[in-house]
C-alpha cells in the first residue's frame, strides 16, 4: 500500500463510522495530536486541543458510542478529503508523511467545516502502515471555535 | 420605572422567566446595566510586563485595549479611533509605542492621547485638540488580577468582590513567593447559548453524574492510574473524569455560597490531600517545600488547607485555584457567547506542577475534551429549549427556603442547592432595576 493509500484508507473508516478499526491503525505507543497554537512545539508546556496516548485515544473513540454522549450521539457524519500528500523522508525507520486536511462535519442541522495541515508518522507493518504519530494543525487553532466532538 | 417593574417580575424567589435567557432586548440592556457598571475581570498583569506591552479583549460590545502605560499603571482603552471609528490596534497581543489607526493615520500614545494627525492643517481651529482613545473610566487590580468598570462611579474593587477576595487569595498564596504567570496558551471556545447558562453551571453539583454521564464511564473502565513513581501521562485525565461520577453523597456534602453581587464558590470538595499530595507524588512535596520555605510551615500547611474549588465572579469570570484555571465568558448575542480559558504557572514550582495545569486544562477545559464538549451541547439544548412560549418559566428552586444565612454569605442547605442560582439572580435584577 502506498502512504497516500494509506491515508484515503484511515480517512475511509472515519467517515464510514468505523472508529474501532481507525483506532486499530495507531501502534502501541502512538500520540494523536491536535495543537493548541500555530506551531506550537510542545504538547507539555503549553496546551492542546487534543493531546492524546493511545490510552486516552481509546477512551475518545469508546466515548463516541455510549449512549448519553450528548454531543457525540447522534454520530456526526464527516468526510475527511486529504490531498497534497507528500513523502518527507523516513528518519529512524518511520515514514514522515506531509498533507493536507478539509473535514465537512454534519450534525443536529449545522454543518462546519475544518482545515488543516496533517503530518503522519508511518512506521511498516507488512504490506500496509500504522501510525505512530499524527498532528494535526488546524488552521483556526488559536480562533474562537466551537467544540470538537469529532475525529480529525 | 414601569420597566423597571416588569423586570422585578421576570425574577422570582424559585423561578426565573425564559425571557431573561432568550430576549434579545433584554440581552442589550444587559450589555448597558450589567456589563457596562460591574468590575469586570480583564487579565492579569503577568499579561504585560513592560511600558507598551499590550492585549486586546471585550467589555460586553465594547472592543477594548488594556495596556501598560509609560508610568507603569496599567490603563484600559477603547479600541476605537476618535476619528472614523476603526479600531486602532488589531487584535491579539504585542507591543507597541503609539496605536495607530490604519484608516488615516491618526496616532495616539499608550495612554490613550492623540499625539499626530496626517494633515492636520485640514481641520478647523480647535477641532480635534480634545479627541483621544477613550478611557475605561476605572481600571484596578487585585492581586495581580485587572478588572476594569465602564463606569465612573459605583462601589470600588474591594467592595465589589467582598467575601470572594479569599478565593483570589487562595489562588496567589498557593504559589511560592506569590508569583503567578498566565501560560500555556489560551483555549476559546463559542457556543450557541447565553453567557449565564456557563455562569450557572459550574457551581452546579448536581449535573456531573448525568451531562458527564459518557466521560465518567469510559474513565470508570479506563485502566487504573499509576502509583508514586508509576504515573502515567493519562492518569490526571482518568482521575478527573472520574472525579464527576462521584456519588450523590459527596455533591451534597459540599459547601456551597453565593455572596451579595452575585458571586459564588464551591468548596470542601476536592483537597490536595486527595489530588496529589496524599498520593505522596514527589513533584507536590518539592512544591510544598517551597511553599515552606517562602512563608512558613504554619503558614504554608493553613494555604494548602483552604478547599475553595470553583468561584464565580459575577457576571464574566470562572476560576479554580487547585489546577490554576481562569475563564473569561464575553457575551456576543443572547443566544451566543465566547469563553477564554486561560492557565496560570506558578514561577517557583517544579515544571511537574505546570504540566499537571496543561494536562488538567486539556481534559476538562480542552475545546475537544470529553468534558467540556458535553457541557457545550447541553447549554445549546437548553437554549433551544427555552425559544420555546410553550412554558414560561425556569425553576431553579433546589434547596429554596434552606438556605442558611453566614457572616457574609448565604449557604446553601446541601451543596447540589440552587442558592448559587438565586443568588446570581438577584445581582441581575439589581444591576438591571438600577436607572443609574
Amino acid at each position: 500500500m502506498t502512504p497516500e493509500q494509506f491515508l484515503y484508507h484511515e480517512a475511509r473508516l472515519l467517515d464510514t463510522q468505523r472508529y474501532e478499526e481507525w483506532l486499530q491503525l495507531f501502534t502501541e505507543d502512538a500520540t494523536y495530536w491536535v495543537p493548541l497554537e500555530q506551531g506550537q512545539k510542545d504538547p507539555y508546556q503549553t496546551s492542546s486541543i487534543i493531546h492524546d496516548d493511545r490510552t486516552l485515544l481509546e477512551l475518545r473513540v469508546k466515548q463516541i458510542r455510549h449512549p448519553r454522549a450528548h454531543a457525540r450521539q447522534p454520530i456526526a457524519r464527516t468526510v475527511h478529503q486529504v490531498s497534497n500528500v507528500m513523502v518527507h523522508g523516513e528518519p529512524n525507520g518511520e515514514m514522515k508523511v506531509a498533507s493536507a486536511l478539509t473535514v465537512v462535519e454534519f450534525r443536529n442541522e449545522k454543518q462546519r467545516l475544518y482545515g488543516a495541515l496533517v503530518e503522519h508518522r508511518l512506521r511498516k507493518s507488512g504490506e500496509t502502515f500504522r501510525i505512530a504519530h499524527k498532528r494535526v494543525d488546524l488552521i483556526n487553532s488559536e480562533g474562537e471555535i466551537d467544540g470538537i466532538a469529532i475525529l480529525l | 420605572m414601569a420597566a423597571n417593574e416588569q423586570l422585578a417580575m421576570l425574577v422570582q424567589p424559585d423561578r426565573v422567566h425564559r425571557s431573561v435567557y432568550a430576549d434579545p432586548a433584554i440581552f442589550e440592556l444587559e450589555l448597558e446595566r450589567i456589563f457596562g457598571r460591574a468590575w469586570l475581570v480583564l487579565g492579569h498583569e503577568s499579561q504585560l510586563r513592560n511600558a507598551g506591552d499590550y492585549f486586546t479583549t471585550r467589555m460586553g460590545r465594547e472592543p477594548i485595549v488594556v495596556v501598560r502605560k509609560d508610568d507603569g499603571q496599567i490603563g484600559a482603552l477603547i479600541n476605537r479611533c476618535a476619528h472614523r471609528g476603526s479600531l486602532v490596534c488589531a487584535e491579539g497581543r504585542g507591543n507597541l509605542e503609539r496605536f495607530v489607526c490604519p484608516y488615516h493615520g491618526w496616532s495616539y500614545d499608550r495612554a490613550g492621547e492623540l499625539k499626530a494627525v496626517p494633515f492636520a492643517s485640514g481641520y478647523p481651529q480647535g477641532a480635534i485638540g480634545e479627541l483621544r482613545l477613550k478611557a475605561v473610566p476605572r481600571v484596578a487590580l487585585y492581586r495581580g488580577f485587572i478588572f476594569a468598570s465602564l463606569a465612573a462611579e459605583g462601589p470600588s474593587l474591594e467592595e465589589f468582590l467582598g467575601p470572594t477576595k479569599a478565593s483570589f487569595d487562595d489562588l496567589v498564596d498557593r504559589a511560592p513567593g506569590g508569583e503567578l504567570e498566565v501560560a500555556g496558551g489560551v483555549f476559546k471556545h463559542t457556543y450557541n447559548g447565553n453567557w449565564k447558562l456557563m455562569l450557572e453551571n459550574h457551581l452546579d453539583g448536581a449535573h456531573p453524574a448525568y451531562v458527564h454521564a459518557s466521560s465518567v464511564a469510559v474513565a470508570r473502565n479506563a485502566p487504573e492510574p499509576g502509583k508514586p513513581g508509576e504515573e502515567h501521562y493519562y492518569d490526571i485525565a482518568v482521575r478527573q473524569m472520574r472525579q464527576n461520577g462521584a456519588p450523590d453523597a459527596v455533591w451534597e456534602g459540599t459547601g456551597i455560597w453565593t455572596t451579595p453581587r452575585g458571586h459564588g464558590v464551591m468548596g470542601d470538595y476536592h483537597d490536595d490531600d486527595r489530588l496529589v499530595a496524599g498520593m505522596g507524588n514527589p513533584a507536590f512535596d518539592q512544591y510544598r517545600n517551597q511553599l515552606i520555605k517562602s512563608v512558613g510551615q504554619k503558614e504554608a500547611d493553613r494555604i494548602l488547607r483552604v478547599t475553595l474549588w470553583n468561584t464565580i465572579v459575577y457576571p464574566n469570570c470562572s476560576f479554580m485555584s487547585q489546577f490554576r484555571q481562569l475563564r473569561i465568558i464575553h457575551p456576543l448575542a443572547v443566544d451566543r457567547s465566547v469563553v477564554y480559558t486561560y492557565s496560570f504557572r506558578m514561577k517557583n514550582a517544579p515544571a511537574q506542577m505546570f504540566r499537571d495545569t496543561v494536562a488538567f486544562a486539556n481534559v476538562v477545559n480542552g475545546t475537544a475534551s470529553w468534558v467540556l464538549t458535553d457541557d457545550l451541547e447541553v447549554y445549546e439544548r437548553i437554549q433551544h429549549g427555552l425559544a420555546s412560549g410553550a412554558m414560561e418559566w425556569i425553576y431553579i428552586g433546589r434547596g429554596h427556603g434552606g438556605d442558611i444565612q453566614e457572616k457574609d454569605a448565604l449557604r446553601g442547605k446541601t451543596g447540589t442547592s440552587e442558592v448559587f442560582i438565586r443568588g446570581q439572580m438577584r445581582a441581575w435584577l439589581d444591576y438591571m432595576s438600577r436607572d443609574a
